[in-house]
C-alpha cells in the first residue's frame, strides 16, 4: 500500500510532446512508472518513447484506461489542460507546471467542485511511491522504499528530507509535494489523512514555508486526528516581509504567514519541528525512536 | 508587479470605478501645468513612490494655488522619502501626481485580495479608512466585513450592498458604493490584479463616492497577457541586480547581509538563508536558479551576486535533482573566469552527477572549499566571513 499511486497506476502525459516532458516521460518508463498515453492536441497517432500519443485526454482515458495524468502543459494553457483531465475523469491529476496565473486557478478549483478528481499541484514535483511508480520531476534514485509518509510544499526541500532520510537507513511510503503556489489542488489535510488510513505509513514529515495559513491548519488537524506521529520544518525564517521567495505563496503579507508563528502553532499541536533543513532526517528518527517505531521503520 | 498610485487610479477609471481628476508630473513646471488643466480650487500634490506612509513623510501637500503647487512640487520633487515601506534609505521622488482636491466628509476602507484558505477572491470593507488595515484588523477585527467572492458569478448585488451597509455608507450614496465595488472586482479580475486596495475610499460633500488613494499589484504569471501592464513598470522602483536576475528568468531578492547564495529551488533557498544566519552568519540575497538551469544562467546568477559589494564570501548549494551537478560547476567555473574570484566560495554539491561536479571544479584549479552537507557548508562560509 501507499498513497496516491502504486506499481498499478496507469497514467498518461499532457503535453507530451514539449522537451520537459519528453525527458520526464523517459525517466518515469525507465522508473517503472505505467505510461501508457501522451496527449498534445493535433500530434495524436505518433509516439514519444514508444508511448501513443493522443489528441485529447478523453480519447486517451477511453484508448488506455489510464487513471492518472501528469500535465506538463505551459502555463497559459496549463488551467485548460487540468479542466480537461477533470472532464475525463481521472482518479488523480498531478499537475508540474510552475507560474499559472492565480485567477486561472481559481476557476479550475471552482470548476473541480462536486468532480471527482484529485488534483496534486500545480507547481510540485509530483508523487512518488518508491521502487513503485514515479510521476513527475523528482530525482527517483534517492527514494528507498519504506515507511515514511513525506508532504511538501517545496521540490528541492523533499529531495533534502528523502535523501536525509534514504541515508539513514529509513526508506518511504510515498512522498507527494503539493506546491509552491497559494491556490492548489491538495493541501497538508489532505495528504496527512492519507498517510493516515495508509497501513504501510508509519510516521510523517511535513515540509511547509512561509506564506498562508496551511501548516497552522494542518497542525491543528494533527492535534485532532493523527494517529502516527509527525515532524515538520518551516523555510524561510530569515525571509523578509512583503517579498515573494521564489514561490508564488511564499510570501509573508500583512504580519501573517511568518515561520514563527508556523512553527509556534506545529510545536503546541506536537508536531516536532526541525531547527535547520540539515536535521530533517535526525529530527524524525528521533521521534521514530520516541514512539518505538525504529526497528519497525529501518529499511535498509 | 508593483505600478505608481496615478497608473492605477487610469486603469480603476477605464473599468468606471469613480477616481478624481489628476495628471503626472516629472516636472515643476509640468505640476503647475497640471494644476492649471485641473482649474480646481484646491490641488492635491502626492508624491509617486512604490510605498505606503508617503502622508506622514511629507510626501502629500494641499495647494491652495498654483504658487503652492510650484512651491510643493518643488520641494517633493527629489526628495528622498522614508516611510515604514520603503527601508531606512528611503525612495527618491521623481514623480507627482497632481489631483483635484474634494470635500472629505468620512473615510472607508476597500480591499480586494485572494484568500488562500477559500481559493477564492475576497472584498473586504471597513469604516475604518485611512489607517492600515492590518492596525484595524489588530485593534478592532469586528471592523473588518469580508465577501468571499464565486469566480462565476462575481461580486453579487447583494454582496456589495451588504458590505456598504456593514461599513456605514449613508443610505443616499449606497448605490453609487455598490457601483463602486462592483468595477473594483471587475478591474481585479480582468487585469489579474493580486492586490486592489483603496485606502481612503470617500464620500464627498457633493454626494460622490471616490478613491482617494490605489493600491494595485499585479499577478507576475499573468503578465504574458496584460501586455498594457508591463509598459507600466518603472524600473527606477526596483533593485538593480533584481532587474538584472529577472532578464536571465533568475529569482533573486536582495538582503542586507553579506554571505551571497546560490541554490536550486525556492524552498531549499529560503532554507540556506536560514541555516546561514542559524550558524551566526547573515545572508546577501535569495537566490533559485530553478531546476533547469544552464551553465550561462549560473555564470549570470554568479556575476549577479559578486555585482554586490557587500559580499565577502559565497555559498553555492545545489541539491541536483533535474539541474545536474556538473552544470552547476561549469558555470561557477566560467564566471570566475569572467570577473575573477577573490572571496572565499564554499560548494555544496549533492544529487545528479555529483562526482562529475566535484571534479570540474577540483580541476578548476580555484580556490573553492568543498562542503559534505548544507549545515558543513553553512557553518564554513559563515566563519570564513568573520
Amino acid at each position: 500500500m501507499s498513497v496516491y499511486v502504486n506499481k498499478d497506476t496507469k497514467v498518461i502525459v499532457q503535453g507530451i510532446t514539449g522537451g520537459t516532458a519528453k525527458f520526464h516521460t523517459k525517466q518515469m518508463l525507465e522508473y517503472g512508472t505505467k505510461i501508457v498515453g501522451g496527449v498534445t492536441p493535433k500530434k495524436g497517432g505518433t509516439e514519444v518513447e514508444g508511448v501513443p500519443v493522443f489528441n485529447t485526454v478523453k480519447e486517451a482515458v477511453d484508448q488506455t484506461g489510464a487513471t492518472a495524468s501528469v500535465i506538463y502543459v505551459p502555463a497559459p494553457f496549463a488551467a485548460d489542460a487540468i479542466m480537461e483531465a477533470v472532464d475525463a475523469e481521472l482518479d488523480l491529476a498531478i499537475c508540474i507546471t510552475e507560474h499559472i496565473p492565480v485567477m486561472d486557478m481559481v476557476k479550475v478549483k471552482r470548476y473541480m467542485e462536486g468532480k471527482k478528481t484529485r488534483l496534486v499541484g500545480p507547481n510540485c514535483p509530483g508523487v512518488i511511491t518508491p521502487e513503485e511508480c514515479k510521476i513527475g520531476i523528482m530525482p527517483g534514485y534517492i527514494h528507498k522504499k519504506g515507511h515514511i509518509g513525506v508532504v511538501s510544499r517545496s521540490g528541492t526541500l523533499t529531495y533534502e528530507a528523502v535523501h536525509q532520510l534514504s541515508e539513514a537507513g529509513y526508506g518511504q511510503s510515498t512522498a507527494v509535494g503539493i506546491g509552491g503556489d497559494p491556490v492548489n489542488g491538495t493541501n497538508f489535510i489532505d495528504v496527512l489523512q492519507a498517510f493516515n488510513e495508509d497501513p504501510e505509513t508509519e510516521a510523517v514529515i511535513m515540509i511547509g514555508e512561509i506564506g498562508g495559513t496551511a501548516e497552522e491548519e494542518a497542525a491543528e488537524w494533527v492535534k485532532a486526528n493523527m494517529k502516527k506521529p509527525v515532524v515538520g520544518f518551516i523555510g524561510g525564517a530569515t525571509a523578509p516581509p512583503g517579498k515573494r521567495m521564489g514561490h508564488a505563496g511564499a510570501i509573508i503579507s500583512g504580519g501573517k504567514g511568518t515561520a514563527d508563528e508556523k512553527i509556534r502553532v506545529m510545536n503546541e499541536c506536537g508536531i516536532k519541528v526541525a531547527q535547520t533543513p540539515a536535521v530533517m532526517g535526525e529530527t524524525m528518527i528521533k521521534a521514530l525512536e520516541e514512539n518505538g517505531l525504529k526497528e519497525k521503520c529501518k529499511t535498509h | 508587479m508593483n505600478i505608481h498610485e496615478y497608473q492605477g487610479k487610469d486603469i480603476l477609471r477605464n473599468y468606471g470605478v469613480n477616481v478624481p481628476n489628476g495628471h503626472v508630473a516629472y516636472t515643476v513646471d509640468e505640476a503647475v501645468e497640471a494644476a492649471k488643466k485641473l482649474g480646481s480650487g484646491v490641488t492635491v500634490v502626492k508624491a509617486q513612490i512604490h510605498a505606503g506612509g508617503r502622508g506622514k513623510a511629507g510626501g502629500v501637500k494641499i495647494a491652495k494655488n498654483l504658487d503652492e503647487v510650484r512651491t510643493y512640487a518643488d520641494e517633493i520633487l527629489g526628495k528622498t522619502l522614508v516611510t515604514h515601506q520603503t527601508g531606512p534609505e528611503g525612495k527618491e521622488v521623481k514623480r507627482l501626481l497632481i489631483e483635484e482636491g474634494c470635500d472629505i466628509k468620512k473615510e472607508y476602507y476597500v480591499g480586494v485580495v485572494l484568500d488562500r484558505a477559500t481559493s477564492r477572491v475576497v472584498m473586504m470593507a471597513s469604516e475604518e479608512g485611512g489607517t492600515e488595515i492590518e492596525e484595524v484588523a489588530e485593534a478592532t477585527p469586528e471592523k473588518i466585513f469580508k465577501e468571499v467572492i464565486d469566480p462565476v458569478v462575481g461580486l453579487s448585488g447583494y454582496q456589495a450592498r451588504r458590505l456598504a451597509f456593514n461599513i456605514n455608507i449613508p443610505d443616499e450614496l449606497i448605490g453609487k458604493a455598490v457601483k463602486f465595488m462592483s468595477s473594483l472586482y471587475t478591474a481585479f479580475v480582468e487585469k489579474d490584479c493580486s492586490i486592489a486596495e483603496i485606502n481612503p475610499l470617500v464620500t464627498t460633500g457633493d454626494g460622490e463616492v471616490l478613491a482617494l488613494d490605489a493600491k494595485l499589484n499585479f499577478d507576475d504569471n499573468a503578465l504574458f497577457r496584460q501586455k498594457d501592464v508591463m509598459e507600466l513598470r518603472d524600473l527606477d522602483e526596483e533593485d538593480e541586480k533584481e532587474i538584472e536576475a529577472s532578464k536571465y528568468d533568475l529569482s533573486y531578492i536582495s538582503l542586507d547581509g553579506n554571505i551571497g547564495c546560490m541554490v536550486n529551488g525556492a524552498g531549499l533557498a529560503m532554507s540556506t538563508m536560514d541555516i546561514i544566519k542559524h550558524y551566526g552568519g547573515d545572508p546577501a540575497n535569495f537566490l533559485d536558479v530553478g531546476g533547469g538551469a544552464t551553465a550561462e544562467k549560473v555564470t549570470e546568477a554568479f556575476k549577479i551576486i559578486l555585482s554586490d559589494s557587500n559580499v565577502k564570501g559565497i555559498f553555492v548549494n545545489i541539491f541536483g535533482g533535474i539541474m545536474k551537478c556538473d552544470v552547476i560547476a561549469e558555470g561557477v567555473v566560467e564566471a570566475t573566469k569572467q570577473v575573477g574570484l577573490e572571496i572565499p566560495l564554499v560548494v555544496r554539491l549533492e544529487g545528479t552527477n555529483v562526482e562529475l561536479g566535484k571534479k570540474i571544479l577540483e580541476e578548476s584549479g580555484l580556490n573553492i572549499t568543498s562542503a559534505g552537507s548544507m549545515a558543513d557548508g553553512a557553518e564554513k562560509i559563515v566563519s570564513m566571513v568573520k
